[in-house]
């Protein structure tokens, strides 16, 4: 277990940073809902990989890339993208989560507990956390000349299919990284939030993707001090303080 | 010889379960100016996607090898909420800014030349807050960062005032006269189309 603070934080601030940057492109792409429904399906992975005894992390990310193709190969084969179909699906998942997640881990699964995060966790978000970065950054032209326009995207022979898998990919990547902070109920919302949030005060596509960072990186660090100081699970602290930064740039922006 | 940019032969598009080109066949002399006519519903933009690889097709397009293709999509609805900003979409063909300067003078930026440097209005502005002529300047100048040896313009000119469109024009003219370009465009003016194209094809609904 990781128990040194500092060490926690730093973890913690890769997840928000890395949350922060992925979301950016996820308000964008207006699949801000699809990004908080698919964090339910973690929910019966991690059930299984506790059955089994494995890192409940690696059940979560071998759950959402199952889902995250589904998703994919859904949007690329129908004409309007399947929200209906793709929110009951993933109600589902989180149903049969609740059934199968063992009574003293449910908890924990879903709300996040970061008394439990040990040093190989904190090893793989780092690992994770770079690679999430770097990735984002070599197909970040293509996704968003994408989102600009698809057939601009196809013309410029950007594989927009492709593009978009991976992007989907490490969105599971990293809602996996962030169940154990947050857990499955919220590790969505740490995607969607601080991007939200940096949207409302933001000029450029640059400073969309700092803020972005900024506020993720802020909510976890500030989410967990609150947490410890006034002894509440770290996830619902997080969110909060996450809601709080948005508040604040809502009213930024309608000042304005 | 002149040498044939594109050809096109036996090309039969179904779009949405209906026929919208049947067996058409085409070809375009490099160089050349090619207009597409037809009324609405006629298949033109469909015709395009199908020449971009964007749609599924019967039949064959064949592009020759040397073919660099600059497409202005008709009409971009780019969202308001977007924060991306015209350098910023600009940026994701050519990280040189002269070149961009430069394409931003060439599709009539060019009266306020100083002001892309000084008064970056334009430059700062969000792709979806511009003005439909605006946006189409814009569409024009990222088809011409990758200097193109083919244009192919899905009505160009919509939403452009007047004199803008015959800036547009004129810049064709001129840069055909500066390098090798091959021009396919859409247009609903016959007076443009006249006075442009070396070749017309008419789409028709009648099949």
């Amino acid at each position: 277990m990781i128990t040194n603070l500092i060490i926690l934080l730093l973890v913690g601030s890769l997840v928000g940073a890395a949350s922060g940057y992925l979301g950016s492109f996820m308000v964008v792409k207006r699949m801000s809902l699809v990004g908080d429904a698919l964090s339910h399906v973690a929910l019966p992975g991690m059930a299984i990989a506790m059955m089994l005894s494995v890192s409940p992390m690696l059940g979560a990310f071998t759950a959402l890339t199952i889902a995250i193709v589904g998703i994919w190969y859904l949007a690329e084969h129908s004409e309007i993208y399947p929200e209906a179909l793709v929110g009951v699906f993933f109600t589902a998942s989180l149903a049969i989560g609740l059934l199968i997640t063992p009574e003293p881990e449910l908890f924990e699964a879903l709300f996040g507990n970061i008394e439990t995060i040990t040093i190989s966790d904190g090893i793989a978000i780092l690992v994770a956390s770079v690679l999430i970065f770097v990735l984002t950054r070599i197909i970040s032209k293509r996704l968003l000349l994408g989102i600009v326009s698809e057939d601009l995207a196809k013309a410029g022979s950007v594989n927009t299919s492709k593009i978009n898998l991976i992007y989907l990919f490490l969105v599971g990547l990293v809602v996996a990284l962030g169940v154990k902070f947050v857990g499955t109920l919220l590790t969505g919302a740490l995607v969607i939030i601080p991007a939200v949030t940096a949207k409302n005060i933001a000029k450029s596509i640059k400073w969309f993707q700092i803020y972005s960072i900024i506020f993720g990186v802020l909510s976890v660090v500030m989410g967990i001090l609150i947490s410890r100081l006034i002894s509440i699970p770290s996830g619902p602290s997080i969110v909060l303080v996450s809601i709080f930064f948005f508040l604040g740039s809502y009213f930024v922006k309608i000042a304005k | 010889m002149a040498t044939d940019i594109l050809t096109v032969s036996n090309l039969s598009i179904d779009f949405d379960g209906h026929e919208v080109i049947d067996d058409l066949n085409l070809d375009v002399v490099r160089d050349s100016t090619v207009a597409v006519i037809g009324p609405n519903g006629s298949g033109k933009t469909v015709f395009f996607k199908a020449l971009l690889g964007l749609i599924d097709y019967a039949g064959q397009v064949n592009w020759h090898k040397e073919a660099k293709i600059g497409y202005v999509p008709q009409k971009l609805s780019v969202s308001k909420d977007l924060p991306l900003t015209v350098m910023e979409f600009l940026e994701l063909k050519e990280k040189d800014h002269h070149k961009i300067t430069e394409v931003l003078r060439l599709v009539g930026f060019k009266n306020k030349a100083e002001h892309i440097h000084h008064d970056v209005r334009v430059l700062k502005t969000r792709l979806g807050s511009l003005s439909g002529g605006e946006l189409q300047r814009i569409m024009m100048a990222y088809a011409l960062l990758g200097d193109p040896n083919v244009l192919l313009l899905d009505e160009p000119t919509a939403g452009v005032d007047i004199s803008g469109e015959e800036t547009f024009y004129e810049l064709f003219a001129k840069l055909k006269k500066d390098k090798d370009l091959t021009i396919i465009f859409i247009s609903h003016d016959l007076e443009v189309v006249n006075k442009y194209a070396d070749k017309i094809i008419k789409l028709t609904h009648d099949h």
